[in-house]
């Protein structure tokens, strides 16, 4: 096992942990056995075109290990080293690890850290992400639990947004954002009329983990700690496994009546409002606490209809 | 991308027994270190792949440095860089080595 | 070719839609008497929450028939809709609904042949013609992940210096013959000859489990994607 250290785990912000130091915050100690680990070397054999500096893991970590004591396979992303975009090599280790999944019915944790798809790298990226996506709805169709956390510094965009959409359950903390276009793709597109990519609080507000956990785009709402992001694991990894037609008219229904509540919205706050939340404004500045407590029986829910 | 390869004396051994470590990210102003314990013991080599060109002289003698200081013995260190500052890359070095120095797997 | 052209020469014993313009839905009659169900996204539609709903709940109404009728998703769209709207409103879950739906129905029999005779992009791209059984297009169809003048624009790169790059490798610039070498593309339609032959060859040989990093690296186009997923599945055990 690569020895990776780093800050002791209570001190650590997720958002500020790298890959490594997730992986290693959030398993049961010594547990984490990685799978073409650095040592292998298998880096991109496309960045030396761009003459880019390469990542000996190319900014994916895939590997098993135990959480809670349960056997579950692992990926993270290191959202510092190429955006976490997904290229050749770093997409084709996931591939790997959910086909595997599903040879197994062992349940997977993906810590998501991700621009999307790596430019550089573009069709092998986006056929990456196809790939994924694949596998990991064939996983689920036996009863594998794919868990996605999200809260660094990439947020969880692009291909990746969709792959998180796939996932059983959805972690995200305050930091954590999930899109498909990002701020600046949408500003360069359609203008800043249509979205300020400089307006960092119109960025969180609207892709933001607050919001997604309040609309049901996130399933669980957690600190910036890896202890948070375990335990809430820990309680994704108990929840109904499966997807099937059901799941997916259920899941239909709730994205049909969204539209049906919030597609006239403008902004968030307005469908904060909507939702029934008092002082909807104030959400944006509350801790954890307060604000679960004020989600709380207002939120649309995704529970199992994902 | 400039590559460089060294292969120094250690004067001194790197203790523990872990096989590999690793520190750091390839991000801007940041670099990784990957330790394996593969040399003989007097023997370190260190190979640099960086971004950033016309940094040679300052490569050689920060490694130099480094090897010769610490217990760096029997390690094979593998850098890849993007264009982090001589502190910095002192400051990794250390990590690497003293990770790779603890006892256990 | 155009949409109507491409539906009659795709089945001359008749095709029937309930829904066309922008987002279309029907079904084909295939020689010897079988059905195929149509869908599709035409005029370079953005895929936003809406259009991906729409052709969600018609790939859930066909899900539950066992009668293993396959589906042909015609694709020529826009990329994602890039919107605030879309954005608030979650687009990552409804194209991640849509390519659900796609596989699932796949799974319960419904195997299902995107067929990109346009364009799309991105994050349509995924979730419509890279969530098909198998994909296939027609000369002239422009695939794209991202153009040429958006990347420069993002890589802080020259449209030039990409071009440049791209005559080396077919590893990120634009374009149907690069998808098709990464292994994206199935096959490539011949449109000077009669397109239901060749749907009918395509039905017979949808592949049973994702074979794109194979191909694409037996084309050239991904040397090590296989190999890597190949190396990860099997140290797991």
């Amino acid at each position: 096992m690569t020895g990776v250290g780093g800050i002791a785990a209570d001190g650590l912000s997720w958002y500020e942990a790298t890959a490594r130091q997730r992986v290693g915050a959030l398993v049961d100690p010594r547990t984490f056995v990685e799978l073409i680990g650095p040592e292998q070397r298998e880096t991109s054999p496309h960045l030396t075109i761009f003459d880019l500096p390469e990542q000996f893991d190319d900014g994916m970590i895939v590997g098993h290990a135990s959480i809670g004591g349960r056997a579950i396979l692992l990926a993270a992303q290191e959202g510092r080293f190429m955006g976490g975009a997904f290229g050749e090599v770093h997409g084709a280790k996931l591939t790997g690890l959910l086909r595997a999944a599903q040879a197994l019915r062992r349940d997977v944790v993906v810590l998501f850290d991700t621009g999307g798809v790596r430019l550089q790298e573009a069709n092998a990226g986006e056929l990456a992400v196809a790939e994924i996506i694949r596998a990991l709805v064939c996983a689920r169709s036996v009863g594998v639990r794919i868990v996605g956390l999200i809260g660094g510094r990439a947020g969880c965009y692009g291909g990746g947004g969709v792959i998180a959409g796939c996932c059983s359950t959805l972690i995200a903390s305050e930091h954590g954002r999930i899109g498909v276009s990002g701020p600046d793709v949408i500003e360069t597109n359609m203008g800043v009329e249509e979205f300020d990519a400089r307006d960092r609080a119109l960025i969180w507000r609207t892709m933001g983990g607050k919001h997604r956990y309040l609309i049901g785009g996130a399933d669980l709402f957690v600190d910036d700690r890896p202890a948070a992001f375990r335990e809430a694991t820990l309680t994704a990894l108990r929840r109904r496994a499966g997807l099937d037609l059901d799941t997916l008219l259920a899941e239909h229904a709730r994205l049909e009546r969204r539209i049906a509540r919030f597609g006239d919205k403008t902004d968030a706050i307005d469908v904060w409002t909507a939702l029934g939340i008092e002082n909807a404004g104030t959400i944006p500045e509350l801790g954890t606490r307060d604000f679960v407590r004020s989600a709380a029986g207002h939120r649309e829910s995704a529970d199992e209809a994902r | 991308m400039e590559r460089m390869t060294y292969r120094l004396t250690a004067p001194h051994p790197a203790g523990g027994t872990r096989r590999q470590a690793i520190v750091g990210v390839v991000a801007s102003g940041n670099l990784e270190v990957l330790v394996e314990r593969t040399q003989p013991l007097d023997v370190c080599s260190v190979e640099i792949a960086t971004s950033v060109r016309g940094f040679n002289a300052v490569w050689e003698a920060v490694v130099t440095d480094f090897v010769a200081r610490r217990p760096t013995g029997g390690l094979r260190i593998a850098i890849n860089d993007s264009g982090a500052r001589p502190d910095t890359v002192a400051l990794r070095l250390a990590q690497a080595v003293r990770l790779i120095s603890a006892e256990g797997v | 070719m155009k949409l109507g052209e491409i539906l009659r020469s795709l089945f001359p014993a008749g095709y029937h839609l309930g829904a066309e313009g922008k987002l279309i839905a029907g079904r084909g009659s295939l020689p010897g008497g079988g059905r195929i169900h149509l869908l599709g996204v035409a005029e370079g539609t953005f895929l936003g929450v809406e259009e991906a709903l729409w052709l969600a709940r018609r790939v859930l109404e066909i899900g539950p028939a066992r009668d293993a009728t396959p589906i042909l998703l015609m694709v020529n769209s826009g990329s994602q809709r890039m919107s605030r709207r879309d954005e608030l409103l979650g687009l990552n879950e409804y194209l991640a609904h849509l390519a659900k739906a796609l596989i699932l129905a796949e799974l319960a029999g419904h195997g299902s042949i995107g067929l990109l005779y346009g364009h799309s992009a991105a994050g349509a791209f995924i979730a419509t013609g890279l969530a098909a059984s198998a994909l296939v297009a027609l000369p002239g169809a422009t695939p794209t992940v991202m153009d040429l003048p958006s990347m420069a624009r993002v890589t802080k790169l020259s449209v030039d210096f990409l071009r440049e790059k791209a005559a080396t490798t077919p590893i990120f610039a634009p374009g149907l013959d690069n998808l098709a070498q990464a292994g994206a593309v199935l096959e490539i339609w011949d449109s000077g000859k009669p397109l239901d032959r060749q749907l009918a060859s395509c039905l017979g040989k949808l592949p049973a489990a994702d074979v794109r990093d194979r191909l694409g690296q037996e084309r050239g186009g991904r040397p090590r994607a296989a190999t890597i997923a190949a190396r990860v599945a099997k140290s797991a055990f």
